[in-house]
């Protein structure tokens, strides 16, 4: 996970060196990839800046809901499966910082800007995870999203947000695998917890499909984003891709998803969802949602507790300096 | 916040036993030895790696990009120092 389309809309770069913006967009076009010290728009830097930066945040936020279970996944086999998840999207993050510092800025500011309430993750990571089957739900539909989103970003113009996405990419499907089957687990278990499944599969259906960010007609950057290659398809597209291939999966494990006015379209053939309840993301994303504090909180509180650790070794490897140039 | 901006380190892991060391991407840490560390837990998890070098980012002198065109344009034109430039009759068979 998680790019969510938020809002890495960009004003119109200067008009100043346009010869320059020419050649860029011609090797866009011809499907060349961007690299750190080639000449690049201000807007497309910044674009990138904020999408990567988010991004990255939201791989860090995503790592709270999930580590609430570790402690107490129901066996051995998922409590390592669940800390490896939990280590590879800590892992994520910091490919994804790494890439947006190639566009010259320091993680640090990065992570200042989210302590600070400044930066946006994803929405998704504000709900909370009151069951175990929410860590299926989680790795089954978040990850399955989060798969959608980020495979066509593998192509990405820019380089080292592709290359960061190709080894994402890799590692991510063991995530939506060990998710899908845990809620197949849970389906074939007893009464209760099938019904266990079903109501987290209530509780984030809605909040996985405002994932893929707000509807086309609504989303005022996907234009430029489009033309630089850097997003290949619109939130829509993305979406009804990610509901033509969860339904069928839904259907598999006995589950109801809910939605009442999901209907199949045989002339398309695709499957076609219910109105998405948009105020409800805007007010997730305003800060509103059920877990937005507790996310922050808990992150402060890490990177604060986390401070003598970078401090100690700061200490030491200038200390081994020191040494060093002693004995030279 | 956090003003302690630790240094940039550069990854390149050989996969297999005999095959060269290849970027698999950077990392930050505060010295050498913090910097393997980290970079064995966050680009081997899955047996990636025979071996890790960690390099200082500010170690590595690149070429400019602006000079690309003068450095390696030139070679463009030099068809002849490829095999297939010269003749060879069928008849002498594969050389
Ligand atoms: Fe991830
Ligand atoms: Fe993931």
């Amino acid at each position: 996970m998680y790019t969510q389309a938020l809002d890495t809309a960009e004003a119109q770069s200067k008009p100043a060196d346009t010869a320059a913006a020419a050649r860029f967009q011609a090797r866009i076009d011809a499907e060349q990839r961007i690299e750190p010290q080639d000449f690049m728009p201000e807007a497309y830097r910044r674009t990138l800046i904020r999408q990567i930066s988010q991004h990255a945040h939201s791989e860090i936020v995503g790592m709270l809901p999930e580590g609430n279970w570790i402690t107490r996944a129901p066996s051995l086999r998922r409590k390592a499966a669940l800390l490896a998840k939990v280590q590879d999207e800590g892992g994520h993050g910091l490919y994804l910082y790494a890439a947006a510092e190639t566009l010259g800025v320091a993680r640090e500011t990065l992570v200042d800007q989210l302590l600070a309430g400044a930066a946006k993750y994803s929405s998704i990571f504000n709900y909370p995870t009151l069951t175990w089957a929410d860590i299926g739900a989680i790795g089954w539909l978040v990850d399955g999203a989060a798969i959608m989103n980020q495979i066509p970003l593998c192509r990405c113009s820019y380089g080292p947000y592709a290359r960061a996405m190709i080894r994402i990419c890799k590692e991510e499907s063991f995530h939506q695998r060990q998710g899908f089957e845990i809620m197949l687990t849970l389906c074939r278990g007893t009464a209760a917890q099938k019904a266990m499944a079903q109501d987290a599969l209530d509780r984030w259906w809605w909040p996985v499909l405002m994932m893929f960010g707000p509807p086309d007609a609504q989303s005022r950057h996907s234009q430029h984003s489009a033309r630089w290659k850097i997003k290949r398809f619109s939130n829509d597209e993305l979406r009804q891709k990610f509901l033509d291939a969860t339904v069928p999966q839904a259907q598999f494990l006995g589950l109801t998803l809910p939605d009442p006015a999901l209907a199949f379209d045989p002339e398309t053939g695709h499957w076609r969802a219910g109105p998405i309840d948009w105020a409800e993301f805007e007010a997730v994303l305003a800060g509103n949602g059920p877990c937005n504090r507790e996310r922050l909180e808990a992150r402060r509180r890490a990177h604060d507790e986390g401070g003598w650790v970078r401090e100690a070794a700061r200490a030491h490897a200038e200390k081994r300096r020191a040494a060093k140039a002693r004995a030279a | 916040m956090s003003a302690d901006l630790s240094p940039l380190w550069e990854v390149f892991i050989r996969s297999r036993n005999g095959l060269a060391h290849r970027h698999a991407g950077s990392l930050h840490a505060a010295d050498a030895e913090m910097a393997l560390q980290a970079a064995r837990d966050l680009f081997t998890r899955r047996g990636e790696a025979a071996s890790l070098w960690v390099v200082p980012a500010a170690a590595i002198i690149a070429s400019d990009p602006d000079e690309a065109g003068m450095l390696f344009e030139p070679t463009g034109s030099k068809i002849y120092r490829h095999p297939t430039f010269y003749e060879v009759p069928e008849d002498v068979g594969h050389m």
